[in-house]
Formats: structure tokens, C-alpha cells, sequence
């Protein structure tokens, strides 16, 4: 392993040294492997890739809250978690959102509140922040494509922003959607997807501790293409449930449609837990490729928040409610 | 006679691919990995089945000169892929751990990988056959049905493309692929029916 002191690193040179270090390590990991003679999967990720947000513009968080619910695993770095993203609006190849969002404008923002609740209406960006203490919460993030990477969310509990709007007892499901507008997501005047994207949970899910209201990463607010200003982070379902930039948040009866499910319902469903055991028609979740890593991991039940989640589900069966 | 140029030409995506990956890896370099060399297994394949059509259509009749070389490079690539999935893929965790019964799965039941496996598998026996040696045991006209595989690995590969891609999300690329594959096959079938007319006459 190479080891390299973290702290006499200027912001300015971290990115080619973290380059130059995963390269050398890539190949050293590449030599290794022609060789034959590992064992185990040796991580690729250097170990202060880890450096802090790597935005200097975006506004951070003073004072972040750690939560017991954060993985000790590896970050994914800055960089993998702002240039690898499947943000559709925004083009279909996942650099497309790192180089294009920026015409996303997550100021000024509202989100409208309706359906099942008593207090509907318009809420403003800056409010919604301050409605409760911002947390750091360290997730992994496993996509149905079969990667994963690990990330630290900043944001606070859903429960706290659903409870605001005294949801009824109507409310079975909360269904989100993303903005739509082709000036600000120019992704959207092709029909990858039928627009908006929509996304919902049951309320059982939506009202669990580990559910987020995601408002940044890396202790800065949300970067544009990670679904700024406003997000839903729940980390044992695939990520494509993780709807981003929510413009509109409705208290329902019946099960909502989302776009996943919409679009190809024999490959994505509406509980999309993560799930080693219901392989995708078109390949395997048994393993997942964690992003950094040259050998592939298994997929845990869950994405490993089992035994917070399992209960959930208990009696369900998941391979039809998949 | 311009075999070495060939050579070079048919090297130089492998060589940038691992040069541009040495400048930065990405985020995802063997997806990256993965994705080119599947892309230029493709491309070499098409420029195989574009020999006989460009002969025709230009009259230099040296071009069958370089196809066998471009296609045991199409093979090349190809085995470079499938090594590249197979290894990434199946060796869950390390060298020690090896899901045999994964491999097997995805082999047979993925409707994207059994149209790439069988474009791989179709292609060992051209390679093999590809000597001169081979050519003489099997004479002309045997080798030259043997060698139609191609066109079954040409289609098979343009399937696992469009199927990896998803089937809904527009995917120009394949798209592309396909109607190229189209072309290049309904020249032969074309050829076919007039040289029949013509020795009809
Ligand atoms: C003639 C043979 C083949 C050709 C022409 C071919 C072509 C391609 C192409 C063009 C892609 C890129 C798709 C993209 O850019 O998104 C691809 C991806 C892929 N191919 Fe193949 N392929 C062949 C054989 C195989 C075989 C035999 C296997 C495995 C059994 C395989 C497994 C894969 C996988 C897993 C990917 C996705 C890689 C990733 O996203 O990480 N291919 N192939």
C-alpha cells in the first residue's frame, strides 16, 4: 500500500495526485492480478482520496450532525460521486450530468405539498433547510446497474419533513416528482423517459429512520447533477428510487406509477429493494461492482440495512413485489 | 504489402484505450475497459464484412488481402472482452473465490450474453481455420461456407449491443450498427440472386 501523508496537500493539487495515485495502484492491482497470487480484492482507492468537497463555490454546512446509521467503509471520492451519475435529464451517458447540469437553477426553489394532508401548500428551499438539524449520513448507494459506491449524504430525516404537512390517515403513499423544464434540463426534449420523473414509497418507508430528505454531500449543498436542492436518499432500495431535484410531494391512497416501473415494468417494480436473490432479467444483482474496486463484491440483502428494514416486508413476497 | 500499416492500424484503439485509462483512469475503468474493446470487436467486424462490398464497388481486388488480418484482430478484441468480463466479473472478492455457476447462468440465460457468447464462440473456428494451412485441407469452397459464420456473428453481435443498451432508451448507436449489418448482408444476398439471373441467361 502506498502511504502518503494527507496534510501538507494543497486543494489544488489533489486531483492529479489522487489521479496519479489510483493509476499507480491500478496497476500495481492489474500486475498483481496477472501474477495471480491475491486473495482478496484489493481496493484501488488511495487512502486519502477522501479529501473534502472539492467545490469551492458551493455553500456548506457549518455544523453537521453524525449519525449512528453512517457506514465506517471507504468514501467514494468527490469526484466519482459528481462525475458518475444517471440523471437522465440531463443526457443518458452518466458523465453527461457532471458536464451539463449547470443549467440547473436551485435557487429560488419551491416544493408544492398536496394530496392527503392538512396542511398543503408552497415551501420555500431556504425554509425546508432549517426544519431540522443537517446530518451527515455515510450510505451506500447501489445502483440496479449493478455498481455501488459509498457516500456522505447531508440532509435530515423524511420523517421530519413528512410530519410538517400532517399527512391523513388517507395517506397510504407519498408520490415525488422531479422538475420538469427543458431550458433548465435539456435532457428532457428527448424521450429517454416519459417526463416527469416519479418516484413514491410506501409511507411505512417513507417515514423510516433511515429515509433522508438529501440537501448536499461532502458537507456542501447539493451538487447540481446529484438532484439539487432537494432529493430522497433510501439506501437499501436501488437508486433509481432516490428521485432528485423534487419539485412536488403528494399524499396519496393508491401505489404510485414511477418511471422505472412505467417504463419497462418487467425489469423495475415499485419496491426495487435491493435484492441479491431476484437477479434483473438482463443480469445478475448477486455481485455488485463497488466503484474503485478491480473484483466485483456480493450484494447484501437490503444493500445491508436489513435488520433495520427487513420488518417492513415481513410476509411479503419478493420476488413479485420486486 | 501494407500489412504492417494494418497492423498498426488495428492495434492503435488497444494501445490509446490503455494509454488514455494510464492518464486517468476514470471513474469506472473497467466498464470503460469493457465497453471499448467491445466497441472496436464490432467496428473490426464490420470492416471484415465491408471488404467483399468495397472490392465490388472500387475493383481493387488487394482488399481480400487484408481481410483474414483484420479478422482475427475483430478476434483479438473479442477474446480481450470476454477475458475482461469473465475475470471482473466471476472473481467475486478475489482470485480465490471463483462463481463458476454465475458464469454458467449469465452464459445461458442472459439474453445479452448468450447473443455475445455465441458471436465469441462462432468466431474460434474462423480463427482456427484461418491458416493457409487450414485453407488447403479444406479447399476453397469449404472454408468459404465456413467462413459465413461471420455473418451469424455479425448479427449476434449487433443483438448483444442493442440488448446491453436497453431497448427503450433510443439507442441510437446499436440502432446504427443494425442497419449497417443490414446493409452489408443484403449486398450478399443481392450478389447472390444476380449472379444466379446471370448464369440463368
Ligand atoms: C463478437 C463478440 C462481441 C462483440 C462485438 C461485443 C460488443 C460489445 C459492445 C459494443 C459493447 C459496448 C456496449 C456499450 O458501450 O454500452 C459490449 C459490452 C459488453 N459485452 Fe460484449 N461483445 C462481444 C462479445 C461478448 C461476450 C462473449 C461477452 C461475455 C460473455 C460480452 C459481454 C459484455 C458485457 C458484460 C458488456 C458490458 C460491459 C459493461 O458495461 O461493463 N461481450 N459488447
Amino acid at each position: 500500500m502506498l502511504i502518503k501523508k494527507a496534510a501538507d496537500i494543497k486543494a489544488s493539487e489533489v486531483t492529479p495526485k489522487e489521479l496519479f495515485l489510483k493509476r499507480r495502484q491500478f496497476i500495481a492491482a492489474a500486475g498483481v492480478t496477472a501474477a495471480a497470487v491475491a486473495s482478496n480484492g484489493f481496493g484501488l482507492l488511495g487512502d486519502d482520496e477522501n479529501v473534502a468537497a472539492q467545490n469551492p463555490a458551493a455553500q456548506k454546512f457549518p455544523n453537521l450532525k453524525k449519525s449512528p446509521f453512517s457506514t465506517d467503509e471507504k468514501l467514494n471520492s468527490y469526484r466519482d460521486v459528481t462525475t458518475y451519475n444517471n440523471f437522465y435529464e440531463f443526457g443518458t451517458d452518466k458523465a453527461d450530468p457532471g458536464k451539463y447540469a449547470g443549467t440547473l437553477k436551485p435557487r429560488p426553489w419551491t416544493v408544492v405539498v398536496e394530496g392527503q394532508c392538512a396542511k398543503p401548500g408552497s415551501y420555500n428551499i431556504e425554509d425546508i433547510m432549517k426544519w431540522a438539524p443537517i446530518e451527515e449520513r455515510i450510505y451506500r448507494l447501489r445502483c440496479v446497474e449493478a455498481w455501488s459506491m459509498v457516500i456522505p449524504w447531508n440532509g435530515y430525516p423524511m420523517s421530519e419533513f413528512l410530519k410538517r404537512f400532517e399527512p391523513t390517515s388517507k395517506a397510504k403513499y407519498v408520490q415525488f416528482k422531479t422538475l420538469v423544464d427543458t431550458k433548465q434540463m435539456p435532457g428532457q426534449t428527448e424521450p429517454a423517459l416519459q417526463w416527469p420523473y416519479v418516484e413514491g414509497l410506501r409511507m411505512d418507508e417513507a417515514m423510516h429512520p433511515l429515509t433522508l430528505v438529501g440537501l448536499g454531500l461532502y458537507g456542501e449543498v447539493m451538487p447540481n447533477q446529484n438532484g439539487a436542492p432537494i432529493r430522497l436518499v433510501v439506501p437499501w432500495k436501488y437508486g433509481f428510487k432516490s428521485i432528485k431535484s423534487i419539485v412536488r410531494v403528494s399524499f396519496v391512497e393508491n401505489e404510485p406509477l414511477n418511471t422505472w416501473k412505467q417504463q419497462q415494468s418487467s425489469e423495475y417494480g415499485f419496491y426495487a429493494n435491493v435484492n441479491p436473490q431476484v437477479d434483473h432479467p438482463r443480469w445478475s444483482q448477486g455481485s455488485e461492482r463497488r466503484l474503485g474496486e478491480f473484483f466485483r463484491r456480493k450484494t447484501l440483502p437490503f444493500n445491508g440495512y436489513g435488520d433495520q428494514v427487513a420488518s417492513l416486508y415481513a410476509g411479503m413476497d419478493l420476488r413479485k413485489y420486486y | 504489402m501494407f500489412k504492417p500499416i494494418v497492423w498498426v492500424l488495428c492495434l492503435a484503439p488497444l494501445v490509446y484505450l490503455i494509454y488514455s485509462l494510464y492518464q486517468d483512469l476514470g471513474v469506472n475503468p473497467i466498464e470503460t475497459f469493457t465497453n471499448t474493446t467491445g466497441i472496436w470487436t464490432l467496428r473490426l467486424i464490420m470492416i471484415t464484412l465491408a471488404i467483399t462490398p468495397l472490392r465490388w464497388l472500387t475493383g481493387i481486388n488487394q482488399l481480400v488481402n487484408y481481410r483474414r488480418l483484420i479478422g482475427l484482430f475483430a478476434f483479438f478484441y473479442a477474446s480481450i472482452h470476454f477475458i475482461t468480463y469473465v475475470v471482473t466479473t466471476f472473481f467475486v472478492g478475489g482470485f480465490s473465490n471463483f462463481d463458476a455457476s454465475g458464469l454458467a447462468a449469465d452464459l445461458t440465460t442472459r439474453p445479452y450474453i448468450v447473443a455475445g457468447f455465441t458471436a465469441f464462440v462462432l468466431m474460434i473456428p474462423l480463427a482456427i481455420t484461418s491458416t493457409a494451412g487450414w485453407i488447403r485441407r479444406l479447399g476453397g469452397k469449404k472454408w468459404n461456407w465456413l467462413h459465413r459464420l461471420i455473418y451469424i456473428t455479425a448479427m449476434a453481435a449487433v443483438l448483444h449491443y442493442y440488448w446491453k443498451v436497453s431497448i427503450k432508451l433510443v439507442p441510437v448507436n446499436p440502432r446504427n450498427y443494425a442497419i449497417l449489418v443490414a446493409i452489408l448482408l443484403a449486398f450478399r444476398i443481392w450478389r447472390h440472386f444476380a449472379k444466379r439471373a446471370a448464369s440463368e441467361v
